[in-house]
């Protein structure tokens, strides 16, 4: 295992060759959404006549064996972060993950409903967020024209990290995913609880550390 | 000895038969944007999807799906040896029995390839891709049973060379009816609405390649640009007496796609029984009015 994981990230920084395929890559995104959340009602209009999405290439797919792209449109709940967690681990790499709206960057207007995973980026990786409840289609073509850039300066690799920091990410979605369990009693949500989701950032890995904090520069 | 003289040609229609193909998917996707008033793709983003598909990592289901794959996009390249390209074939042959007997085991090697995968849609779509067949396998060669008789040939390369002399020639005007028979089926056989329920991303998940990744599915996209290379070609040997030079032969290609791409953007899709109900119905009593009034047809 310890020598897969060495092999894929020996080549972390990006060779000529990478580059080019990175070209393919940004030009033709093909998305898998999840539509969970009111996000999913931005889509159609990206998609047909008046925003035109395939215009860069970009094209809706079936399953996520084909998809490059994984779209977390809204809120995520306990029970659908099992679903979305064995979608990504479906796709082929190099894949990446948008989360649309405020939901799976904080929890958005849900952030004290019992059910629900404020922060998307403790159990996958997270390429791109867009803020905004929800965001218009114009903010949604900005953000994948700006994840096509970061995926031609090779600086797109959630998916590397996720290999890296496997044991990490695996912590934080098995404590999640035991609630998924039937309980007969009623119990206290440990992810509600600011100071434990604080703690789990606190022994994340620096890499995942620093791409939160960029991302929050921004 | 022969085969190694023939290899560079043959190499040379393999990658004929896909680099146009994916021209003429291109071609399609901007031309039904066009249609829905939007910018839509550029041309060569076929050529973009399948270098991506091949850059990425893919998942295999064992020996039969890969064994597969490879057959369906194999059984489609002979198919295209035999199918005349500006009145010439690598073979030799333009042999219309060989043709369709080609074509058919592209559709069972990708059955047998994606049926290996496990997954209950794949064999789903496939089940309703060969049922299809029936329905357009009937219509197409009655047309062409009714310009063998005419033409005392069933060599693909003899019908085009009756065909010779300019368009007061071709058979799309000596078999008008059979024409439209003919570009029905052509609807079904390349699978676009209002037959694509074989595919049907919504209802079945994209039947056949439900399991296709990366570098399979890239090879499912290079079948269906040498599937539609080799029916397009087909039509425009059959109807639109084949060409004298290669522009002219792929712009009558690109003609024959776009007049099934404007058909696909109005339409909506049937259900499998109502699909095979209106290809032996329509096509079907089409294609065997051709036949009975073809001078010699009975």
């Amino acid at each position: 295992m310890e020598d897969a994981v060495l092999f894929n990230l020996r080549d972390e920084r990006q060779s000529a060759w990478e580059s080019v395929l990175n070209y393919f890559r940004k030009r033709s995104m093909w998305m898998l959404y999840y539509c969970t959340g009111c996000g999913a009602i931005e889509l159609p209009p990206s998609m047909t006549s008046r925003y035109d999405m395939e215009r860069f290439g970009m094209g809706p797919m079936a399953t996520p064996r084909q998809a490059d792209l994984l779209l977390i449109t809204g809120y995520l709940s306990v029970k659908t972060l099992k679903r979305v967690i064995r979608s990504y681990e479906q796709m082929q790499e190099p894949k990446y993950v948008v989360g649309f709206g405020s939901c799976p960057i904080n929890g958005g207007i849900y952030w004290d409903a019992y059910p629900v995973i404020n922060h998307l980026e403790l159990f996958i990786p997270v390429d791109m967020s867009i803020a905004g409840c929800m965001p218009r289609p114009q903010a949604v073509l900005d953000a994948f024209q700006k994840l096509m850039d970061e995926i031609q300066a090779g600086k797109a690799v959630g998916y590397k990290r996720y290999r890296k920091h496997l044991d990490w990410y695996k912590r934080n979605q098995d404590a999640v995913l035991a609630r998924t369990e039937a309980v007969l009693e009623p119990w206290e949500d440990p992810f509600s609880d600011a100071a434990l989701v604080e703690s789990l950032w606190n022994d994340a890995p620096a890499e995942v550390k620093e791409m939160r904090e960029v991302r929050h520069d921004a | 000895m022969r085969f190694l003289n023939m290899l560079p040609q043959l190499l040379g229609v393999s990658f004929l038969a896909m680099g146009l193909g994916l021209l003429l998917m291109g071609l399609g996707r901007q031309f039904t944007a066009r249609l829905q008033r939007r910018v839509g793709p550029p041309f060569y983003q076929a050529y973009l999807d399948v270098l991506k598909c091949f850059s990425k990592t893919s998942i295999t289901h064992g020996f039969v799906m890969d064994l597969g794959t490879i057959m369906s996009l194999a059984g489609l390249i002979a198919t295209a040896y035999y199918v005349p390209f500006v009145q010439w074939t690598p073979t030799g042959s333009g042999s219309l029995v060989i043709i369709l007997y080609l074509m058919t085991i592209g559709y069972l090697g990708m059955a047998m390839g994606v049926s290996a995968s496990g997954n209950p849609q794949a064999p789903l779509g496939i089940a309703r891709a060969l049922a299809l067949m029936f329905g357009y396998k009937v219509p197409l060669v009655m047309v062409i049973l009714a310009m063998i008789v005419v033409t005392g040939s069933s060599d693909l390369l003899a019908i085009a060379n009756a065909q010779q002399g300019g368009p007061s020639n071709w058979f799309l005007l000596k078999f008008p009816i059979g024409f439209v028979a003919v570009e029905i089926a052509f609807q079904a056989m390349i699978g676009e609405r209002p037959y694509d329920m074989m595919i049907a991303p919504a209802e079945i998940a994209s039947g056949p390649m439900v399991e296709l990744s990366g570098k399979y599915l890239g090879l499912a996209f290079l079948l269906h640009s040498v599937q539609l290379y080799v029916e397009t070609a087909l039509i425009v040997n059959l109807f639109l007496g084949g060409a004298a030079n290669p522009a002219t032969f792929f712009g009558k290609q690109v003609l024959v796609y776009l007049t099934s791409m404007a058909v696909n953007a109005v339409m909506a899709r049937y259900r499998i029984e109502q699909g095979i109900a209106h290809l032996w119905k329509w096509a079907g009593s089409l294609a065997f009015i051709q036949l009975l009034t073809t001078k010699g047809g009975f």
